[in-house]
Protein backbone atom coordinates (compact mmCIF):
# COMPACT_ATOMS: atom_id res chain seq x y z
CA UNK A 1 0.00 0.00 0.00
CA UNK A 2 1.40 3.54 -0.83
CA UNK A 3 1.77 6.26 1.51
CA UNK A 4 0.04 9.67 1.03
CA UNK A 5 2.80 11.60 3.35
CA UNK A 6 6.02 10.39 4.71
CA UNK A 7 7.38 12.34 7.40
CA UNK A 8 10.92 11.98 8.41
CA UNK A 9 12.82 13.42 11.30
CA UNK A 10 9.98 16.62 11.35
CA UNK A 11 10.96 18.76 14.70
CA UNK A 12 8.60 21.77 15.68
CA UNK A 13 9.80 24.61 17.60
CA UNK A 14 7.82 27.78 19.53
CA UNK A 15 10.75 29.80 20.48
CA UNK A 16 12.51 27.48 22.97
CA UNK A 17 9.43 24.88 23.06
CA UNK A 18 9.82 21.84 21.20
CA UNK A 19 6.65 20.50 20.11
CA UNK A 20 7.43 17.98 17.91
CA UNK A 21 10.90 15.98 18.36
CA UNK A 22 11.75 14.08 15.71
CA UNK A 23 8.62 12.38 13.82
CA UNK A 24 8.85 9.84 11.46
CA UNK A 25 5.41 9.09 10.07
CA UNK A 26 3.99 7.23 7.01
CA UNK A 27 0.22 8.04 6.19
CA UNK A 28 -1.73 5.11 4.30
CA UNK A 29 -3.48 6.01 1.20
CA UNK A 30 -6.71 4.71 2.34
CA UNK A 31 -8.90 4.54 5.12
CA UNK A 32 -8.97 6.46 8.58
CA UNK A 33 -5.77 7.41 10.18
CA UNK A 34 -6.61 8.16 13.99
CA UNK A 35 -3.54 10.05 15.35
CA UNK A 36 -3.96 10.06 19.45
CA UNK A 37 -1.73 11.23 22.46
CA UNK A 38 -3.00 13.33 25.45
CA UNK A 39 -3.53 16.97 25.16
CA UNK A 40 -0.48 19.12 24.43
CA UNK A 41 1.40 16.09 22.92
CA UNK A 42 1.74 17.63 19.66
CA UNK A 43 -0.80 15.85 17.64
CA UNK A 44 -2.61 18.99 16.27
CA UNK A 45 0.69 20.29 15.27
CA UNK A 46 1.63 17.12 13.69
CA UNK A 47 -2.21 17.45 11.86
CA UNK A 48 -1.69 20.96 10.84
CA UNK A 49 2.09 20.77 8.95
CA UNK A 50 -0.18 18.08 6.63
CA UNK A 51 -1.91 21.18 5.02
CA UNK A 52 0.76 24.11 6.01
CA UNK A 53 -0.94 25.99 8.77
CA UNK A 54 2.38 25.22 10.17
CA UNK A 55 5.80 24.55 8.89
CA UNK A 56 8.48 21.99 10.36
CA UNK A 57 11.46 23.72 12.05
CA UNK A 58 13.63 20.84 10.32
CA UNK A 59 13.00 17.66 8.61
CA UNK A 60 10.94 16.71 5.91
CA UNK A 61 7.35 15.53 4.48
CA UNK A 62 6.32 14.75 1.30
CA UNK A 63 2.93 14.30 -0.26
CA UNK A 64 2.51 11.57 -2.92
CA UNK A 65 6.21 12.02 -3.09
CA UNK A 66 6.38 16.14 -3.75
CA UNK A 67 7.94 17.71 -1.13
CA UNK A 68 5.54 19.96 0.92
CA UNK A 69 7.41 22.94 0.52
CA UNK A 70 7.59 22.32 -3.60
CA UNK A 71 3.75 22.63 -3.53
CA UNK A 72 1.75 25.75 -3.82
CA UNK A 73 0.56 26.10 -0.21
CA UNK A 74 -2.86 27.25 -1.92
CA UNK A 75 -3.33 24.52 -3.78
CA UNK A 76 -2.09 22.20 -1.01
CA UNK A 77 -4.54 23.29 1.42
CA UNK A 78 -7.72 22.95 -1.55
CA UNK A 79 -6.55 19.04 -1.88
CA UNK A 80 -5.89 18.36 1.75
CA UNK A 81 -8.94 20.14 4.03
CA UNK A 82 -9.18 20.62 7.36
CA UNK A 83 -11.90 20.92 9.89
CA UNK A 84 -10.97 22.54 13.50
CA UNK A 85 -11.92 21.30 16.82
CA UNK A 86 -14.66 24.16 17.07
CA UNK A 87 -17.10 24.98 14.14
CA UNK A 88 -15.88 28.41 12.64
CA UNK A 89 -18.85 29.21 10.75
CA UNK A 90 -18.52 32.87 8.88
CA UNK A 91 -21.01 35.69 9.08
CA UNK A 92 -23.68 34.71 6.27
CA UNK A 93 -26.06 31.96 5.74
CA UNK A 94 -25.40 28.34 5.35
CA UNK A 95 -25.49 28.50 1.81
CA UNK A 96 -23.05 31.59 1.45
CA UNK A 97 -20.47 29.06 3.83
CA UNK A 98 -20.57 26.80 1.00
CA UNK A 99 -20.30 29.18 -1.47
CA UNK A 100 -17.21 30.39 0.29
CA UNK A 101 -15.20 27.16 -0.49
CA UNK A 102 -16.72 27.05 -4.32
CA UNK A 103 -18.28 30.22 -5.67
CA UNK A 104 -19.46 28.24 -8.90
CA UNK A 105 -21.37 25.38 -6.22
CA UNK A 106 -25.45 25.51 -7.92
CA UNK A 107 -28.34 24.25 -5.97
CA UNK A 108 -27.77 20.42 -6.67
CA UNK A 109 -23.91 20.69 -5.47
CA UNK A 110 -25.33 22.54 -2.49
CA UNK A 111 -27.82 19.87 -1.71
CA UNK A 112 -25.42 17.38 -2.17
CA UNK A 113 -22.98 18.64 0.20
CA UNK A 114 -25.25 19.01 2.60
CA UNK A 115 -27.05 15.27 2.15
CA UNK A 116 -23.34 14.31 2.55
CA UNK A 117 -23.03 15.55 5.92
CA UNK A 118 -26.52 14.44 7.07
CA UNK A 119 -27.88 18.31 7.29
CA UNK A 120 -31.75 18.47 5.71
CA UNK A 121 -30.90 20.84 2.69
CA UNK A 122 -34.07 23.50 4.14
CA UNK A 123 -31.08 24.57 6.30
CA UNK A 124 -29.10 26.24 3.77
CA UNK A 125 -30.70 29.35 3.93
CA UNK A 126 -30.44 29.77 7.99
CA UNK A 127 -28.24 32.39 9.31
CA UNK A 128 -25.18 29.93 9.98
CA UNK A 129 -24.37 31.71 13.26
CA UNK A 130 -27.43 30.48 15.12
CA UNK A 131 -26.54 26.55 13.98
CA UNK A 132 -26.06 24.42 16.83
CA UNK A 133 -22.85 23.08 17.49
CA UNK A 134 -23.40 20.01 15.95
CA UNK A 135 -25.00 21.56 12.76
CA UNK A 136 -22.59 24.29 12.49
CA UNK A 137 -19.72 21.76 12.64
CA UNK A 138 -21.16 19.12 10.06
CA UNK A 139 -21.68 22.74 8.05
CA UNK A 140 -17.86 23.38 8.24
CA UNK A 141 -17.07 19.85 7.09
CA UNK A 142 -19.25 20.62 4.18
CA UNK A 143 -17.96 23.79 3.16
CA UNK A 144 -14.41 21.78 3.61
CA UNK A 145 -16.24 18.83 1.18
CA UNK A 146 -16.81 21.65 -1.03
CA UNK A 147 -13.14 21.96 -1.98
CA UNK A 148 -13.20 18.82 -3.47
CA UNK A 149 -10.10 17.81 -1.22
CA UNK A 150 -8.85 14.20 -1.49
CA UNK A 151 -7.80 14.26 1.86
CA UNK A 152 -9.78 15.27 4.90
CA UNK A 153 -7.84 16.40 8.33
CA UNK A 154 -10.03 16.41 11.20
CA UNK A 155 -8.76 18.12 14.52
CA UNK A 156 -10.61 16.58 17.46
CA UNK A 157 -13.65 18.18 15.54
CA UNK A 158 -16.24 16.43 17.55
CA UNK A 159 -14.71 16.98 20.88
CA UNK A 160 -17.70 19.75 21.72
CA UNK A 161 -20.38 17.62 19.92
CA UNK A 162 -23.57 15.85 21.67
CA UNK A 163 -23.37 12.13 20.72
CA UNK A 164 -26.18 12.43 17.49
CA UNK A 165 -23.72 15.12 15.87
CA UNK A 166 -20.70 12.77 16.71
CA UNK A 167 -22.15 9.85 14.98
CA UNK A 168 -23.47 11.64 12.08
CA UNK A 169 -19.73 13.11 11.43
CA UNK A 170 -18.27 9.99 11.93
CA UNK A 171 -20.24 8.58 9.60
CA UNK A 172 -19.25 10.99 6.88
CA UNK A 173 -15.69 10.27 7.28
CA UNK A 174 -16.46 6.55 7.11
CA UNK A 175 -18.81 7.84 3.85
CA UNK A 176 -15.31 9.36 2.41
CA UNK A 177 -12.97 6.46 3.47
CA UNK A 178 -14.99 4.33 1.49
CA UNK A 179 -15.51 6.36 -1.53
CA UNK A 180 -11.54 5.91 -1.12
CA UNK A 181 -10.99 9.53 0.26
CA UNK A 182 -8.19 9.38 3.36
CA UNK A 183 -9.08 10.85 6.08
CA UNK A 184 -6.50 11.79 9.26
CA UNK A 185 -8.49 12.04 12.28
CA UNK A 186 -6.83 13.53 15.60
CA UNK A 187 -8.89 12.49 18.75
CA UNK A 188 -7.95 11.47 22.26
CA UNK A 189 -11.71 9.90 22.77
CA UNK A 190 -10.17 6.14 22.71
CA UNK A 191 -13.76 4.77 22.05
CA UNK A 192 -14.46 7.13 19.11
CA UNK A 193 -10.81 5.80 17.90
CA UNK A 194 -11.51 2.18 18.22
CA UNK A 195 -14.63 2.91 15.81
CA UNK A 196 -13.19 4.56 13.35
CA UNK A 197 -9.15 3.57 12.64
CA UNK A 198 -7.84 1.90 9.99
CA UNK A 199 -4.67 2.82 11.12
CA UNK A 200 -3.19 4.37 14.10
CA UNK A 201 -0.85 6.36 15.41
CA UNK A 202 0.15 7.38 18.72
CA UNK A 203 1.90 11.19 19.72
CA UNK A 204 3.11 11.43 23.14
CA UNK A 205 5.23 14.13 24.15
CA UNK A 206 6.44 14.97 20.69
CA UNK A 207 6.86 12.15 19.18
CA UNK A 208 5.29 9.07 17.85
CA UNK A 209 5.54 6.02 20.15
CA UNK A 210 3.92 3.44 17.88
CA UNK B 1 -11.66 96.80 16.39
CA UNK B 2 -9.13 94.31 15.52
CA UNK B 3 -10.28 91.03 16.56
CA UNK B 4 -6.74 89.15 17.38
CA UNK B 5 -6.26 89.06 20.99
CA UNK B 6 -3.63 91.13 22.76
CA UNK B 7 -1.56 89.68 25.44
CA UNK B 8 -3.66 91.53 27.52
CA UNK B 9 -7.09 89.77 26.59
CA UNK B 10 -4.77 86.38 26.36
CA UNK B 11 -4.32 86.78 29.72
CA UNK B 12 -8.28 87.41 30.40
CA UNK B 13 -9.29 84.20 28.85
CA UNK B 14 -7.12 82.87 31.65
CA UNK B 15 -9.96 83.72 33.71
CA UNK B 16 -11.81 80.88 31.97
CA UNK B 17 -9.13 78.26 33.46
CA UNK B 18 -9.97 79.57 36.43
CA UNK B 19 -13.79 78.44 35.99
CA UNK B 20 -12.48 74.87 35.28
CA UNK B 21 -10.11 75.37 38.05
CA UNK B 22 -13.07 76.51 40.49
CA UNK B 23 -15.47 73.92 39.11
CA UNK B 24 -12.73 70.99 39.91
CA UNK B 25 -12.24 72.33 43.47
CA UNK B 26 -16.03 72.91 44.17
CA UNK B 27 -16.94 68.99 42.65
CA UNK B 28 -13.77 67.70 44.55
CA UNK B 29 -12.99 66.36 41.20
CA UNK B 30 -8.51 66.63 42.37
CA UNK B 31 -7.97 68.06 38.54
CA UNK B 32 -6.86 71.41 39.79
CA UNK B 33 -3.19 70.68 39.32
CA UNK B 34 -3.40 69.04 35.74
CA UNK B 35 -5.69 71.44 34.65
CA UNK B 36 -3.45 74.51 35.33
CA UNK B 37 -0.19 72.19 33.99
CA UNK B 38 -2.11 71.54 30.72
CA UNK B 39 -3.13 74.90 30.19
CA UNK B 40 0.48 76.55 30.73
CA UNK B 41 1.73 73.68 28.79
CA UNK B 42 -0.66 74.21 25.63
CA UNK B 43 0.78 78.26 26.16
CA UNK B 44 4.28 77.41 26.07
CA UNK B 45 4.22 74.84 23.74
CA UNK B 46 2.37 77.12 21.01
CA UNK B 47 4.20 80.04 21.57
CA UNK B 48 7.16 78.37 21.16
CA UNK B 49 5.69 76.61 17.94
CA UNK B 50 4.53 80.01 17.18
CA UNK B 51 8.14 81.74 17.14
CA UNK B 52 9.34 78.95 14.96
CA UNK B 53 6.72 78.73 12.59
CA UNK B 54 7.01 82.56 12.10
CA UNK B 55 10.79 81.86 11.22
CA UNK B 56 9.94 78.97 8.72
CA UNK B 57 7.16 79.86 6.67
CA UNK B 58 8.69 83.85 6.20
CA UNK B 59 8.11 84.73 2.96
CA UNK B 60 12.16 85.47 2.70
CA UNK B 61 12.71 82.20 3.79
CA UNK B 62 13.39 79.11 1.27
CA UNK B 63 10.38 77.21 1.31
CA UNK B 64 12.44 73.90 2.01
CA UNK B 65 12.37 75.10 5.26
CA UNK B 66 9.04 74.16 5.36
CA UNK B 67 9.04 71.11 3.94
CA UNK B 68 11.49 70.04 6.32
CA UNK B 69 9.26 70.81 8.97
CA UNK B 70 6.55 68.79 7.47
CA UNK B 71 9.25 65.29 7.52
CA UNK B 72 9.76 66.76 10.99
CA UNK B 73 6.04 66.26 11.47
CA UNK B 74 5.71 62.98 9.38
CA UNK B 75 8.39 61.47 11.71
CA UNK B 76 7.04 62.85 15.01
CA UNK B 77 3.48 61.08 13.83
CA UNK B 78 5.43 57.97 13.24
CA UNK B 79 6.95 57.85 16.90
CA UNK B 80 3.69 58.61 18.40
CA UNK B 81 1.86 55.98 16.36
CA UNK B 82 4.83 53.33 17.14
CA UNK B 83 4.32 54.37 21.16
CA UNK B 84 0.23 53.76 20.65
CA UNK B 85 0.45 50.78 18.90
CA UNK B 86 3.09 48.92 20.52
CA UNK B 87 1.39 45.17 19.43
CA UNK B 88 1.21 46.40 15.72
CA UNK B 89 4.80 44.28 14.08
CA UNK B 90 6.75 46.89 12.38
CA UNK B 91 4.77 49.71 12.95
CA UNK B 92 7.27 52.46 12.63
CA UNK B 93 8.27 51.73 8.95
CA UNK B 94 4.66 51.47 8.47
CA UNK B 95 3.46 54.80 9.92
CA UNK B 96 6.21 56.41 8.31
CA UNK B 97 5.06 55.34 5.17
CA UNK B 98 1.38 56.05 5.68
CA UNK B 99 1.59 60.02 6.75
CA UNK B 100 4.60 60.24 3.55
CA UNK B 101 2.10 58.63 1.21
CA UNK B 102 -1.16 60.52 2.64
CA UNK B 103 1.03 63.98 2.37
CA UNK B 104 2.00 62.82 -0.66
CA UNK B 105 -1.24 62.48 -2.00
CA UNK B 106 -3.14 65.21 -0.13
CA UNK B 107 -0.76 67.77 -0.84
CA UNK B 108 0.14 66.54 -4.47
CA UNK B 109 -3.80 66.86 -5.10
CA UNK B 110 -4.42 70.10 -3.15
CA UNK B 111 -1.16 72.17 -5.04
CA UNK B 112 -0.67 70.20 -7.97
CA UNK B 113 -4.56 71.69 -8.78
CA UNK B 114 -3.45 75.12 -7.08
CA UNK B 115 -6.12 75.03 -4.82
CA UNK B 116 -3.53 77.06 -2.70
CA UNK B 117 -0.09 78.08 -3.43
CA UNK B 118 2.94 76.02 -2.75
CA UNK B 119 3.98 78.62 0.42
CA UNK B 120 5.30 77.97 3.47
CA UNK B 121 2.22 79.49 4.76
CA UNK B 122 0.11 76.86 3.24
CA UNK B 123 2.73 73.87 3.31
CA UNK B 124 3.02 73.84 6.58
CA UNK B 125 -0.27 74.03 8.58
CA UNK B 126 -1.89 71.96 5.47
CA UNK B 127 1.23 69.17 6.37
CA UNK B 128 -0.18 69.50 10.17
CA UNK B 129 -3.86 68.61 8.81
CA UNK B 130 -3.41 65.87 7.14
CA UNK B 131 -0.84 64.62 9.80
CA UNK B 132 -2.78 65.27 12.86
CA UNK B 133 -6.17 64.34 12.37
CA UNK B 134 -4.64 60.74 10.55
CA UNK B 135 -2.44 60.03 13.56
CA UNK B 136 -5.58 58.60 15.73
CA UNK B 137 -7.25 56.56 12.94
CA UNK B 138 -3.98 55.42 11.87
CA UNK B 139 -3.83 53.95 15.59
CA UNK B 140 -7.24 52.74 15.51
CA UNK B 141 -6.91 50.73 12.33
CA UNK B 142 -3.51 49.10 13.22
CA UNK B 143 -4.60 48.55 16.86
CA UNK B 144 -7.96 47.13 15.11
CA UNK B 145 -6.30 44.67 12.60
CA UNK B 146 -4.11 42.91 15.11
CA UNK B 147 -7.11 42.61 17.59
CA UNK B 148 -9.67 41.01 15.10
CA UNK B 149 -7.02 38.63 13.16
CA UNK B 150 -5.96 37.93 17.01
CA UNK B 151 -9.92 37.40 18.25
CA UNK B 152 -10.83 35.21 15.08
CA UNK B 153 -7.83 33.29 14.65
CA UNK B 154 -10.05 30.01 14.27
CA UNK B 155 -12.11 31.96 11.59
CA UNK B 156 -8.85 33.08 9.68
CA UNK B 157 -7.35 29.78 10.04
CA UNK B 158 -10.45 27.96 8.51
CA UNK B 159 -10.44 30.45 5.55
CA UNK B 160 -7.03 29.84 5.11
CA UNK B 161 -7.33 26.26 5.26
CA UNK B 162 -9.88 26.23 2.26
CA UNK B 163 -7.15 27.38 -0.20
CA UNK B 164 -7.46 31.28 0.26
CA UNK B 165 -4.96 33.58 0.12
CA UNK B 166 -4.26 35.22 3.28
CA UNK B 167 -5.44 38.92 1.76
CA UNK B 168 -8.87 37.17 0.93
CA UNK B 169 -8.82 35.01 4.40
CA UNK B 170 -8.16 39.01 5.93
CA UNK B 171 -10.03 40.87 4.24
CA UNK B 172 -13.37 40.74 6.19
CA UNK B 173 -11.16 41.43 9.53
CA UNK B 174 -9.58 44.85 7.28
CA UNK B 175 -12.68 45.74 6.29
CA UNK B 176 -14.26 45.92 9.34
CA UNK B 177 -11.43 47.68 11.35
CA UNK B 178 -10.83 50.39 8.02
CA UNK B 179 -14.92 50.99 8.67
CA UNK B 180 -14.03 51.28 12.34
CA UNK B 181 -11.29 54.21 11.78
CA UNK B 182 -12.91 55.86 9.05
CA UNK B 183 -16.34 56.27 10.14
CA UNK B 184 -15.91 59.46 12.64
CA UNK B 185 -14.17 61.06 9.80
CA UNK B 186 -16.87 60.57 7.93
CA UNK B 187 -19.48 61.65 10.63
CA UNK B 188 -17.38 64.57 11.40
CA UNK B 189 -17.32 65.55 7.69
CA UNK B 190 -21.79 64.78 7.67
CA UNK B 191 -22.10 66.82 10.91
CA UNK B 192 -20.26 70.27 9.58
CA UNK B 193 -21.84 73.29 9.72
CA UNK B 194 -25.13 72.00 11.37
CA UNK B 195 -23.75 70.42 14.70
CA UNK B 196 -20.38 72.72 15.16
CA UNK B 197 -18.25 75.18 13.55
CA UNK B 198 -14.81 73.69 12.13
CA UNK B 199 -11.63 75.28 13.86
CA UNK B 200 -10.36 76.46 10.61
CA UNK B 201 -13.00 78.36 9.84
CA UNK B 202 -13.98 79.90 12.93
CA UNK B 203 -10.21 80.98 12.89
CA UNK B 204 -10.47 82.85 9.68
CA UNK B 205 -13.78 84.51 10.52
CA UNK B 206 -12.56 85.73 14.01
CA UNK B 207 -9.21 86.93 11.81
CA UNK B 208 -11.50 89.12 9.95
CA UNK B 209 -11.84 86.91 6.68
CA UNK B 210 -15.42 86.90 4.49
CA UNK B 211 -17.43 83.77 6.03
CA UNK B 212 -17.75 82.78 2.52
CA UNK B 213 -13.91 82.71 1.87
CA UNK B 214 -13.55 81.03 4.84
CA UNK B 215 -15.85 78.12 4.07
CA UNK B 216 -14.05 77.88 0.51
CA UNK B 217 -10.77 77.05 2.88
CA UNK B 218 -12.61 74.83 5.71
CA UNK B 219 -14.52 72.53 2.61
CA UNK B 220 -10.82 71.90 0.91
CA UNK B 221 -9.39 71.49 4.31
CA UNK B 222 -11.87 69.28 5.08
CA UNK B 223 -11.74 66.99 1.98
CA UNK B 224 -7.69 66.97 2.51
CA UNK B 225 -8.44 65.20 6.22
CA UNK B 226 -10.77 63.00 4.60
CA UNK B 227 -8.25 61.99 2.01
CA UNK B 228 -5.64 61.82 4.25
CA UNK B 229 -7.19 59.88 6.41
CA UNK B 230 -8.22 56.95 3.63
CA UNK B 231 -4.69 57.34 2.18
CA UNK B 232 -3.09 56.46 6.04
CA UNK B 233 -5.82 53.77 6.79
CA UNK B 234 -5.64 52.25 3.52
CA UNK B 235 -1.54 51.82 3.69
CA UNK B 236 -1.31 50.60 7.46
CA UNK B 237 -3.82 48.17 7.02
CA UNK B 238 -2.64 46.66 4.11
CA UNK B 239 0.85 47.12 5.39
CA UNK B 240 -0.05 45.55 8.71
CA UNK B 241 -2.23 42.11 7.21
CA UNK B 242 1.21 41.75 5.24
CA UNK B 243 3.03 41.60 8.23
CA UNK B 244 0.65 39.11 10.27
CA UNK B 245 0.86 36.88 7.08
CA UNK B 246 4.02 34.73 6.22
CA UNK B 247 4.70 34.68 2.54
CA UNK B 248 2.96 31.06 2.32
CA UNK B 249 0.12 32.62 3.90
CA UNK B 250 -0.19 31.56 7.30
CA UNK B 251 -1.29 33.89 10.17
CA UNK B 252 2.03 34.19 12.24
CA UNK B 253 2.01 32.32 15.56
CA UNK B 254 2.80 34.82 17.94
CA UNK B 255 0.27 37.12 16.78
CA UNK B 256 -0.91 38.90 20.68
CA UNK B 257 -3.34 40.80 21.25
CA UNK B 258 -2.22 43.82 23.59
CA UNK B 259 -4.69 44.78 26.60
CA UNK B 260 -6.78 48.25 26.11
Amino acid sequence: MGHLFELHDVHVADGDQQILRGVDLQVNERGITVVQGPSGSGKSTLLRLLNRLEVASSGSITFRGDDLMDLDPIELRRRVGMVFQRPTPFPGTVSDNLLAADPLLDDVGIAALMDRVGLPVDLVERDAMVLSGGEAQRMCMARTLATGCEVLLADECTSSLDAAATSAIEATARALAADGDTVVWVTHDEGQADRLADHRVRVEEGRVVD
Amino acid sequence: MSTDPSYLGLAASGVLVAVAVGISMWRHLGLERSILWASLRALVQLLVIGAALGLVIDPGQPIAFSWIWVAVMVGFAAWTTQRRASEVPGVLPLALMAYGASCLVSLGVLFGLSVFPVEGRTVVPLGGMVIGNSLAATVLVGRRIVGELADHRDEVEARLALGMTSAQAAHPFLRSAARTALTPQIETTKAVGVVFLPGAMVGLILAGTDPVEAVRVQVAVMYLVLGSVATTTTVVAIGVSRRLFTPDHRLVRDLRRSPD
